[in-house]
């Protein structure tokens, strides 16, 4: 009964990789009891949510968005996340790095460069735990880095929150695994195979409003290590460090402490994408928490990292 | 950069393509090569590149080291995983899953295969067709990879002879009709020259086919899937339950085959009950049409009882509905499959479970031959076997379609992926 099609069906890569990240997220509705989305009010947990947004329309998102607050936040990402949480009607939690600090159970690093990155993940496995999530849906992206080149959709994680790489469970076709023991839970990874320029690309089409930071805007920047940081409190400076104004923006948007900035006069979503496609460094690039090590993105992975 | 045009930008095709090879065929080389010459490394991932390869006291920078993600694999100069690879040109944007190549890794070929539009074989010009490479041709036909491109690599250490390529295109040919391979070209290059990699090769002026990119770029993949058969698995039921949409109740999936338009007569399957489509939703907008594979929300004119792994196909179709199903699996997991053994079973949207009833005989994935004395089948065997399911499944075979012909095998102990099933 084939019948020959009578003309060219095509979708954009944009709507491809759209339509695969709208399949996964409603697995993850069916699949689980009770998920939660990670939102950091950066650019890939914006188009996440944005996602889950129209994949449930004309329903709200059945699931909460959580934020796993270091303390360290820009200013202005805090501002986005309230106004963009009532936008797409989400319900947001917020549990704090502060907290963990306070109940003993990390540690703030000390010294110039202490960052608050790491300690993040005691945070969200005790979330995790709290709140008896069995799917933590993240916005990490395979192309970032080349530890993430390895992850799957849907990634298995152990009791003790953490990722065995050399154990994970085959992926085939769009049939997605998500079985578990009583204890254990899943990372999902809805945006898996965009790239970067892909998330640009999207924002652009859809028009997606982002927070400031992500456009040019004149900064108090501290030059450490040949990483732009943002002057902050957060921030112990040394006798001999000075600051001066540079007109910078963020290509990613983490703590104060580790984020880098880049010069940059890209004031509109267009100028950003032509920036992005004739860029010579990766966007993690600058961010000083991958320099520790050449397998520290790994490590952190496997200590149940985002 | 020049000539930059967003709306350009965001019209470009999407192409999934699979590597599979061994360390010396020169894969690593060929990635490096399409990553390096399309511009799709960055100077901070070169950098690295350049220092782990000088620690490592190579005198080049070696270009495998891109693709070697986890730390054991670096140590240990292997790939054991799949990884998955991006770039993109102005005409398209590109995933590579890179596996593998070796018989211990079949289920990571299998893995990398199961989603590919097209495959590229390498063969070292200096051995031609080995068994590996029947064992990758052998993969990407089972697994029904729409195009294969068997690049015949390393032209260069034979002195960019035609009789060479034209030679092993010829072992390729006799050995591939006895499999079911829609679409194969074939191409003489050298990946670490670049020899009709990017660019097209001065060394080989006898060849007039394309090089590898401009191929890539431009081979017809709109109707790699199945547009006949009209086929939604429903994935999840959306009821807003709020008073602006008080009575509202949207099918929502991903278009598994065919073309659907609001209007037309539907059945639910396996209950057989019979609607009308009222309307294709998509975040506030309504389509006038949806197909494969679109994400989107059925809504229906009648209000019958559907839920999640029902299948809406148009009126008159006949998908398989059946308890016993025949199919070809790769086996995954260390543990045995096991004969009369009971196993979740995944199908589209669908979860049950299942008892494998019988084992037909085990596929040789490098001779094609059936042996039906040894039934033991282990991680990496591939194996014809049957089993009954708990549920009537709707499924069509694989060859018709990848998307409603697969399912996996889950093991109700440990809950891992176990099998990997193609229907027949």
């Amino acid at each position: 009964m084939t019948q020959t099609p009578t003309k060219p069906f095509r979708l954009t890569h944009l709507k491809e990789l759209e339509s695969e990240s709208i399949y996964v997220l409603r697995e993850v509705a069916a699949q689980f009891e009770r998920p939660a989305l990670l939102f950091s009010g950066g650019k890939d947990s914006i188009i996440l949510s944005y996602l889950a947004r129209k994949a449930f329309a004309p329903a709200k998102i059945p699931f909460p968005l959580l934020h796993i607050d270091t303390g360290h936040n820009f200013p202005e990402t805090i501002t986005y996340r309230d106004w963009w949480v009532e936008h797409i009607e989400a319900n947001l939690l917020v549990r704090y790095v502060q907290d963990s600090i306070d109940a003993g159970r990390v540690v703030e690093e000390k010294g110039y460069n202490a960052s608050r990155n790491v300690l993040q993940t005691v945070t969200l496995l005790d979330a995790i735990e709290e709140l008896k999530l069995d799917a933590a849906i993240g916005g990490g992206r395979r192309d970032e880095e080349k530890a993430r080149a390895k992850e799957r959709f849907f990634s298995h994680r152990d009791e003790f929150g953490q990722w065995d790489p050399k154990n994970q469970r085959p992926e085939l076709w769009n049939l997605f695994n998500g079985k578990k023991h009583i204890g254990e839970h899943f990372r999902v990874f809805p945006i898996s195979n965009w790239t970067e320029m892909d998330v640009w690309q999207y924002l652009y089409q859809e028009q997606v409003e982002l927070p400031s930071l992500y456009f040019t805007h004149q900064r108090e920047i501290l030059e450490r290590d040949s990483v732009l940081l943002a002057k902050s409190d957060y921030i112990p400076m040394r006798p001999t460090e000075t600051t001066r104004p540079m007109q910078v923006r963020f290509r990613t948007i983490g703590d104060m402490t580790c984020t880098g900035a880049v010069l940059s006069p890209a004031s509109t979503m267009e100028e950003i994408i032509q920036e992005v496609a004739a860029s010579r460094v990766t966007e993690r690039g600058t961010r000083a928490d991958d320099k520790r090590s050449e397998a520290a993105m790994e490590d952190r992975k496997k200590e149940g990292y985002f | 950069m020049e000539g930059f045009s967003s709306t350009g930008y965001l019209d470009m095709e999407l192409l999934r393509f699979t590597t599979a090879g061994s360390v010396d065929d020169g894969k690593s080389t060929l990635i490096g090569r399409l990553l390096y010459d399309s511009k799709s490394i960055f100077d901070d991932q070169y950098d690295a590149v350049k220092a782990s390869s000088e620690k490592r006291g190579e005198e080049y920078v070696n270009l495998a080291l891109l693709t070697d993600g986890l730390r054991a694999e670096r140590e240990q100069g292997i790939t054991i995983d799949v990884a998955y690879r991006y770039f993109a040109t102005p005409k398209r944007k590109f995933i590579i899953a890179d596996t593998p190549g070796h018989i211990q890794y079949t289920r990571n070929m299998v893995t990398g295969a199961s989603t590919a539009n097209l495959a590229i074989i390498l063969i070292d010009a200096r051995n031609g067709v080995v068994e590996q490479t029947c064992r990758h041709a052998i993969i990407a036909s089972l697994l029904r990879i729409p195009h294969v491109v068997v690049c015949i690599n390393k032209m260069d250490l034979v002195d960019y002879r035609e009789e060479v390529f034209l030679q092993i295109k010829g072992a390729f040919e006799q050995f591939a009709v006895q499999l079911d391979l829609p679409d194969v070209r074939f191409l003489p290059i050298s990946a670490l020259h670049g020899d009709n990699v990017v660019e097209p090769s001065t060394n080989m002026d006898w060849f007039e086919g394309t090089p590898l990119l401009s191929l890539l770029e431009s081979i017809e993949i709109s109707s790699d899937l199945n547009h006949a058969d009209t086929r939604f698995p429903v994935q999840y039921v959306i009821r807003p339950q709020s008073t602006e949409h008080h009575d509202y109740r949207g099918y929502a999936g991903r278009i598994a085959g065919g073309t659907f338009v609001p209007g037309s007569a539907v059945k639910v399957l396996p209950s057989g009950q019979t609607s009308t489509i009222k309307s294709i939703d998509f975040y506030g907008d309504s389509l006038e049409e949806a197909y494969p594979p679109m994400s989107v929300t059925f809504t229906l004119e009648d209000d019958i009882d559907i839920s999640r792994g029902d299948m809406i196909v148009g009126e008159n179709e006949t998908p398989n509905v059946s308890q016993d199903v025949e199919l070809m699996v790769c086996w995954l997991s260390e543990k045995p499959l096991a004969l009369n053994g009971k196993y979740a079973l995944r199908h589209t949207t669908k979860d049950v479970r299942c008892v494998i009833k019988e084992i037909r005989y085990k596929l040789n994935i490098s001779t094609l031959e059936k042996r039906y004395d040894d039934k033991s089948v282990n991680m990496n065997d591939i194996a014809c076997i049957t089993l009954r399911v708990t549920k009537p499944l709707v499924f069509d075979s694989y060859h018709r379609n990848r998307a409603t012909g697969s399912l996996i095998l889950i093991d109700e102990g440990t809950h891992n992926t176990v099998g990997a099933g193609m229907i027949l």
